[in-house]
Formats: C-alpha cells, structure tokens, sequence
C-alpha cells in the first residue's frame, strides 16, 4: 500500500475545487456564465473526479482484513487527531455520496423545453454559490464518513450544516426560510449533546480516537446517559419519529438536487452514527434500549406510512417515505443479529439510491409543471411514457418488490428483527403494507386515468424525460436492479465491518 | 530605590502609552487640528508597539512592593486587547472623518482607556485594580459620548457614566471590606485570609462591580443601549479589547487573590453564566437593531466565558484564553461589518438594512457570513473550537448544567445569528451601501480569514500558548 493519503485527497477534492470555482469567479464577471452553465459543468467535473477517487478507494479496499483501512493519523492537539480511515461501511456509503453527487449537478442544468416555450430553470440565480455549497458539503459528509476521530467526526458532522442550510434558505421554494431554521436548529439541538457526551468521553479516556474509544468500555451508568446523547443527535438526522418533523418542510422547501443529497446520504450519517458509535461503544446501554428502539421504529414505520398516504404534496410523500424506511434500519441495527445489521447497511445504501431517483422524477415533473401537488397530476403515462416505465420500477422498488434492492434491505431487516422480538417485525411488516398502499396510490393518481386538465401548464408542456435527466434515472435503476439480484456485491464488503460491530457488542 | 528594571517588565506597555498619550495632547495642543488624521494611524501604532512590548515581557515580574505583577497570563491577554484596540482605532479614522468630528483627542483617549487595561491586568493589589479600571472606565464613559451633538450618543455617555460609577462604587466598597476583614490590600495576603462573613460581603460586592464591567446578567442592562447610542467606531472598540481585558482581570483577581476559596464563589459565578447566557440569547431574539442585537449576544458570549472561570484557574484559565481570544477578534470583525453600513444618509443600524448584500458585496457577505457562525459556535470555524475548550473545561469542574444551559442557548441565539445571514443571502437586495475605505474591509476580511482557516489550523499553537500562558498564573 502507498503512503498516499487517498482519503484526505477525496475528502479535501469537492473543497479544492469549490475554492478554486470562486477564485475563477472573482477573477471574472458573472456575466461570463449569465445562467450558471459554467459553474454548473464545473461542479460535475469536480464530482465525476472525485466519484472516479472513491472508486479507486474500493477497488484497493481489501474487505478480507479486519478494521480499518488506509488509516492516516496526525497529532492535531490537546488528544485530538486527524485521523482518516475506512471500513466496508464507510466505503460504500462513501460511494453512495459521490454517486449521487454528479446527479445532482446533472439535474440543476438549465435546459429548453421541447415546444421551446421556456427554459427550465432549476437554479434560478447565484449559480456559482451554488455549486461551491454542493461541492463543500459533498467534502464534509466524505470526510464525516472517513473520520476515525470522535472530534474531527464531529465537526465535518456538524459543518455540513451550514451548506445545507444555504442550499435550502437560498435555493429553496417559497417557505425555505422556515424550513432551513428548522432543519438547523433541530439538528443542532441534537448535536450539541452528542458534543457533550463526545467531551466526556475524550475526558475519561484522554484521547477522541475511535479505535481507542471502541476498546474504552465505559461505565454502565455513564453509557445510558452517552447513549442518549448520541442519540439525540443521531435521532434527529436520521431521523425517528418524534424528531423527524424537519424533514418534510425540508425537503417540500429544498431544490431537488438538495433533496436527493438530503435523503440519499444525509439522513444517512445517522444510521452511519448509531452503527459506527452507539453500538460498539455502549453495548450495555444499546441492549437496554433495544425495546425503546424497536417500538419507535415501528411506529416511524407505521405511523409515517399512514401520514405519507394522506399526503397531497409528491415530495411530502416521499419524504414521509423516508421516515419509515429510515424504521427499518434502526429495527435491523437493534436486532444486534447479523442478519438484521446487514440489513441495516443494505436498507440505508439501497434506500440513497431508491430515494434519490424518486426525487428526481418529481424534480422532473415538477420542473415541467410547477407543482407537486398530486391532485393537479393524472394521465402523464400518455405524454410521458418512459418516465411512467421508470418512475413505475423506483416505485416498485420503494414498495420492497423482490427483485429490486428495496426488497433485499427490508426483509432482512425484518428477518433480524424477528429474531429478537416477533412483535416489532409484525408491526414492521405491517409497514411494508401501508407502504405499498401509498406508492400505488400515488403511482395511480399520477400516472393512470385521464389526461388532466388541472396542470398550471398546457399538458403539451409534458414532454417526456430528456436524455440529460433519464442518465442518472438510468443508473439508478440499473444499480436498484442489479443489488436486488446479487445483494452480495454490498454484503461481501460490509461484513467485516457488521461484524465487528456485534464482535465489540459481545466482547465488550 | 526603584528597580526599574522590573518597572519596565511588568508595566513596560504602560509607561510607553502614558509617554504617547501625554506627547499626543501636547502635540496636539501647540498644532491644533492639522494632524488629526494622522493621529489615528499613529496611536494605532503606538498600540501595536504597546502589544509588542508586552510580548517581549511575557514572563512578566513584580514592582513598586507587589502593587502590580504581570504574569503569562495577564501578558496574554495584553498582547490581545492592545493589538485590538489598535486595530478598533485604525478603523476609526474613516467614520470620523466622514462625519467631521474627527479629533486628536480620540487616539489620545483610546490610548489612554488601553493603559487603563494595561494597569488593571497587571494589578496585584486592590488599589492598582481600581486605579486601572477607574481609568478605563473614565475614557470609555468620554469615548461613548464623543459624538457631542448626537443625543443618542451623549445618552449613551451618560447611562454609562452613571450606571458605572455605582458599579465602580460597589467594587471599591466591596474592596474597602475585603481590605477591613484581611488587613491587606495586596492579592498574595488576601489569598492567605480566612473567609469570614464581611469578607464575603466585600467578595460579593467586588464581583458585582467587575460583572458590570464585562456586562455580565443582571448587571448587563447598560450594554445594549450603550452598543446602540455609542459611535460604532467605539462599540467596535468596546465589543473588544475592553471585554478581553475586563474578563481576564475578573478571572484573575478571582483565581489569584481568592483562588483558595473556589467553593465561596464558584456558585455566584456559575449563576451569573446561566443568567448572562440566558438573557443574552433571549434578549436578542426581538432585536433588530444590528448593534443591539450584537450587545445581547456579547452577553452571551460573556455567559459562556464564565463557564471556564467558574472551572478555577487550573481547570478553566487556558479555556478562558483561548475562547475569549477567538470571540474578540470574531466581534470586531463584526462591528467593522456594521461600520459598512452606509447609505448616503449616514449609518443605518437595522438588520433589514443588509438585505441581499450578496448580491452588492458578496466577500463581504462571504466573511460576515463566517465571521457570524463562528460566534454560534458552528463547525469548523474557529468559533467551534472556542466552545469545544469551554465546554471541556465545564464537564471537568463538573458544571454539567451550565454546559447544559450553554447547548440550549447555543441553539436559541442561532434563532438571530441565521436570522442575520437569511437577510444578508436571501432577502431582495436593497440600496447598494457607499464604498468604504479599505481599513474597514479589510478588517472584517482578515477576522473572516482568521475565523476560517487560519484560527482552525493554528487551534493548536494557540492553545499551547494558552496553556503557557496559564502556567504563569498558576506558579
């Protein structure tokens, strides 16, 4: 292995080339780039290049060894080090983010209809800004998902608030300013006891190394109260009813690109977190709350399925959606069953993939008709066929039909989950129920019956997916169908790391 | 016999500033008023000189038999308040310049107001404290007034002037009894006395005056109306090196003359943190006055600087530093922010005032922007790693809930900081605001530049220096 820091170059990429799109920027006019073309190739140039980085990640990633891997480690100051590394788990979800990252960029291009009567606009001003928030919050969740430091994990955590947060105040849709104060003042409600509980433990341990920390075994006292900290933080981000409230306003108000990252890679890092975190270091305390987690899982994912059936906005729907498919994975970690843990990792990275391109396809119809609203929508299936075929295999995969990656996460989970309480995989699958309920409902009323004349725009203005939006449709859905088939490409790398989170759950 | 050697370590800035200040009133006195431009510039210097020399002397010594001692950790907070001032003084000359009021008198009273910090943080005894802060407090009283013909700016003078006097009162009274109960004046002996009950009293009411002077809560209600009738200028000047200076003194006349008895004060400490931190992060939720709103947030600031002092000195002092260093500079990059806000009717003060600066100043913007999260606390600007030493310093002393409380108002005065930069990004731009002079620019960009990444990368040096600094206080 080369002394190459690869991780810090992939994490430091999006950051480098964010830096050097504004130093362009302020050397020349804006009125160069008049609607943000420029910044925006820019941007996917700078995320192919880093997908291109993470891919090199895995293929020298060895999931046959223990641990962590590509491990890089500097004294910062004080016991605090900037510490890089990954295991299966980071790496793929890692992959996930610049994955989906150049999808975002492909879906913010300004393009002409086909009547040629307007030009869609997803970014509507300030493109440069824009495209520099995407690329710093792609560095900081790359580098969120590479820290081996509890601190430095902590602040690329937390740092990507403040992009994420422009990207939905700026950008967003009419209520984005209530919606961006909420998504940063619950996440940083949560968060700050997490950095509490994060201090203690760098105080009784001397030092905020991971690997040090997971061998730390604290106090079975000490551990309830940590766990509740962690989760507080992670609780919000991931997030599990009651705290999942920001997340609707948050995605109805975020761009679409914004929301794709949103639900494909964000809400992940709290999953990332209770697997990385409150698992391995405070067993004790994690099995105590086992029952806690099962019943809020299954009411996120009974109770959030009902809520998304009786929604009336397409991206509310969606995001309600999350909320329980992100139950499942809490109900598979918590089954502290191998199965259930891999199905947890599964859940998450399958659901970035399902979710984003749901997004997207409301991205597509919404920049065609300026609404979500399901109601106004019927009959698209005669203007837009290819997009009815694709939106009708993400729709399938959400629901968990075999044969896509959705399936694959769900049964899993729910298999773990049954192993550990017959009652929370019973109300989970009740979940898998409601869910179908609410995809076809939606499916139907969208795409099925007669073409409707209660759009805002002529119905001639739905012209079917460009070539621009069906690529990264089309990667998706090959990606769903692919995992669906042989999950194992995900299980073969991810086992190391699943089970060395149920080995330091028994051994410590 | 004078040894005046160590005359010169521990009160070297001081006697050079005294030298400045005296030849600046002469000057100024015999050529009237063709240097007054120039004045600034010069005293800015003569500030910066000050600075240097303090760090020349950072070890520090004992002169005039114990009535002052400078030490690492007076030194540091030396070197921080009078490279501050300086630069609040540089920054001055544009505004008022502008507004034709621009007087040698100015630099001669900063400078005058910075060796009144220098006195205070290097006093050891109970007279030189008050001698320090006294000149301090006079200048800042004449400073806050200096608009003469503004009404706002002489009610502001005068709030000041009275509410400080009392607080300047209930110091020297507290002082008078602590002197009664100890028999001595000087800090060394006082350590040594049994805590009685007068002396108590006199701790008490010591701690009163000096929380009035860093506006901490519920001596706090002179701040927001003094931020917002005083020159910006001068609040940017106020907002700074006096608050690193007056916080330093209140931590170390506390650690030094009654380190022993932490547990008498550690609780009066730990509920004036609360309630600053409370009250500030509340208080400015309703403001829109930009110079009000940062009033209340330095309140706040305040808050979570007693955190670390109610830690006591081994646990808390470096903490103290460190954060008080970063909220400083972050908090005069900020009012040079304000001091951009002109439109040709003059200064204008309303947050709504910035709507959609990005769209006419976006590096201004971009550091505001910075400079503003860094305050809040946010990762990974520099302001993060202030209260990452804060709230270290409060788990280890065992202050779980005031580090509780620091999460809550964290979270709460984020309500008004997002507020700010919503209006700055997203609000329809108005006006373009005049061009300002380059000080002022450049100011608010180099504490942005600081904040992020030049802070964050040199978190370390700084916190080696803090804890080197700390080590003098504690030998």
């Amino acid at each position: 292995m080369s002394d190459f820091p690869i991780l810090t170059a992939m994490t430091a990429l999006p950051l480098a080339g964010a830096l050097l799109i504004m130093l362009v920027r302020a050397a020349t006019s804006s009125e160069g780039d008049p609607d943000g073309r420029k910044a925006l190739t820019a941007g996917l140039v700078i995320s192919l290049a880093t997908f291109v980085v993470s891919l090199a990640v895995l293929v020298a990633f060895d999931p046959s060894r223990e641990g962590y891997q590509f491990v890089r480690s500097y004294e910062w100051y004080g016991g605090i080090s900037y510490k890089m590394g990954v295991d299966g788990l980071s790496v793929m979800l890692i992959l996930l983010t610049t994955l989906l990252m150049p999808f975002c960029f492909l879906a913010s291009f300004p393009q002409t209809s086909k009547s040629g009567n307007e030009v869609r606009r997803p970014v509507k001003e300030r493109a440069t800004e824009y495209v520099v928030a995407f690329l710093v919050l792609e560095s900081f969740i790359i580098g969120a998902f590479c820290a081996l430091d509890l601190i430095l994990f902590y602040i690329f955590f937390e740092a990507g608030l403040i992009p994420m947060f422009l990207i939905i105040g700026v950008w967003g849709g009419k209520e984005r300013i209530y919606a961006s104060f909420k998504f940063f003042l619950y996440t940083l409600f949560g968060s700050l006891f997490m950095l509490a509980a994060i201090v203690y433990m760098y105080l009784q341990a001397g030092t905020s190394d991971i690997e040090v920390l997971e061998q730390t075994g604290f106090a079975p006292g000490a551990q309830t109260w940590l766990w509740l900290a962690f989760l507080a933080s992670f609780a919000v981000k991931l997030p599990m009813w009651p705290v999942h409230t920001w997340l609707p306003d948050a995605h109805v108000q975020a761009p679409t690109a914004g929301s794709v990252l949103l639900a494909g890679v964000l809400l992940k890092l709290g999953g990332y977190g209770l697997m990385r975190f409150s698992l391995p270091m405070f067993p004790d305390a994690s099995e105590m709350f086992q029952p806690l987690m099962f019943a809020l899982s299954v009411v996120a994912i009974v109770y959030a399925s009902l809520v998304a059936w009786r929604q009336t906005d397409m991206k509310k729907l969606v995001a309600y959606s999350s909320v329980a498919h992100m139950g499942f994975v809490t109900l598979g970690l918590f089954s502290f069953t191998e199965v259930g843990v891999q199905g947890a990792v599964f859940q998450m990275i399958s659901h970035g993939l399902i979710s984003g391109a749901l997004f997207l396809l409301v991205g597509v119809v919404y920049e065609r008709a300026h609404t979500r609203e399901i109601a106004r929508y019927g009959g698209i299936v005669q203007k837009m066929p290819v997009f009815a075929v694709l939106f009708m295999l993400f729709t399938m995969a959400n629901v968990g039909l075999p044969g896509t990656s959705g399936f694959v996460g769900e049964i899993l989970t729910m298999v773990g989950g049954f192993q550990a309480s017959t009652w929370a995989a019973a109300g989970a699958a009740l979940g898998v129920i409601f869910s179908a309920v609410y995809m076809l409902t939606l499916y139907r009323r969208t795409i099925f019956g007669a073409l409707t004349d209660r759009l805002p725009v002529p119905v001639s203005e739905m012209d079917d997916v460009t070539a621009r939006e069906l690529l990264p449709l089309l990667a998706l859905a090959g990606l769903v169908v692919l995992l669906g088939v042989k999950p194992g490409l995900i299980f073969d790398i991810t086992e190391g790391a699943s089970l060395r989170v149920l080995e330091m759950m028994a051994g410590g | 016999m004078i040894d005046w050697t160590a005359v010169f370590v521990t009160l070297g800035p001081e006697l050079w500033l005294v030298g400045i200040a005296l030849a600046g009133i002469l000057a100024g006195a015999v050529t009237g008023d063709r240097f007054n431009r120039i004045s600034f510039k010069l005293g800015a210097v003569a500030l910066f000189i000050a600075a240097f020399v303090s760090w020349l002397n950072f070890e520090g010594g004992e002169a005039f038999m114990g009535l002052v001692s400078a030490n690492g950790f007076v030194n540091f907070a030396r070197i921080v308040s009078f490279l501050l001032a300086g630069v609040a003084l540089w920054i001055s000359e544009e505004f008022f310049a502008r507004h034709e009021t621009i007087r040698y008198e100015y630099p001669v009273l900063m400078i005058l107001a910075a060796m009144g910090m220098g006195v205070t943080l290097s006093a050891s005894d109970l007279m030189t404290l008050y001698m320090g802060v006294e000149t301090l407090s006079l200048c800042s009283y004449v400073l806050a007034s200096f608009h003469r013909d503004s009404a706002r700016s002489a009610e502001a003078g005068l709030k000041y002037f009275v509410l400080g006097a009392l607080a300047s009162g209930l110091l020297l009274y507290g002082a008078s009894l602590v002197y009664g109960f100890t028999g001595s004046t000087q800090f060394a002996e006082i350590a040594q006395a049994e805590p009685e009950i007068g002396f108590l009293f006199g701790l008490v009411l010591m701690i009163t005056g000096l929380a009035f002077k860093v506006s901490a809560a519920p001596m706090h209600v002179w701040t927001p109306d003094v931020y917002e009738g005083a020159p910006t200028p001068v609040v940017a000047f106020f907002s700074a090196a006096p608050k690193m200076a007056m916080m330093i003194v209140f931590a170390n006349v506390l650690f030094t003359a009654f380190g022993e008895k932490l547990d008498d004060w550690q609780l009066i400490i730990a509920i004036i943190s609360g309630a600053s931190m409370l009250v500030g992060s509340f208080g400015a939720l309703l403001q829109t006055n930009i110079k009000r709103l940062l009033g209340y947030s330095s309140i706040a600031n305040i808050g979570y600087a007693l955190i670390p002092v109610a830690a006591g000195a081994n646990l808390g002092a470096p903490a103290l530093l460190v954060f008080m260093t970063i909220y400083v500079i972050a908090s005069l990059g900020m009012f040079a922010g304000v001091l951009t806000m002109r439109r040709r009717g003059g200064m204008v003060e309303d947050i709504h005032e910035l709507s959609g600066l990005v769209q006419s100043r976006p590096g201004i913007t971009l550091a505001l922007t910075v400079i503003v999260f860094s305050i809040a606390g946010i990762p990974p600007l520099a302001g993060f790693f202030a209260k990452l030493a804060v709230i270290e310093a409060g788990l280890e002393a065992g202050l779980l809930p005031l580090v509780i409380l620091l999460i809550v108002a964290s979270v709460v005065s984020l309500g008004y900081y997002l507020r700010v930069i919503i209006i700055m990004w997203v609000s329809e731009p108005r006006e373009a605001f005049q061009p300002t002079g380059p000080s002022v620019a450049a100011t608010v960009g180099v504490s942005g530049l600081l904040m992020f990444p030049v802070l964050v990368a040199l978190i370390g040096t700084l916190t080696a220096w803090a804890n080197i600094a700390a080590a003098g206080l504690v030998n």
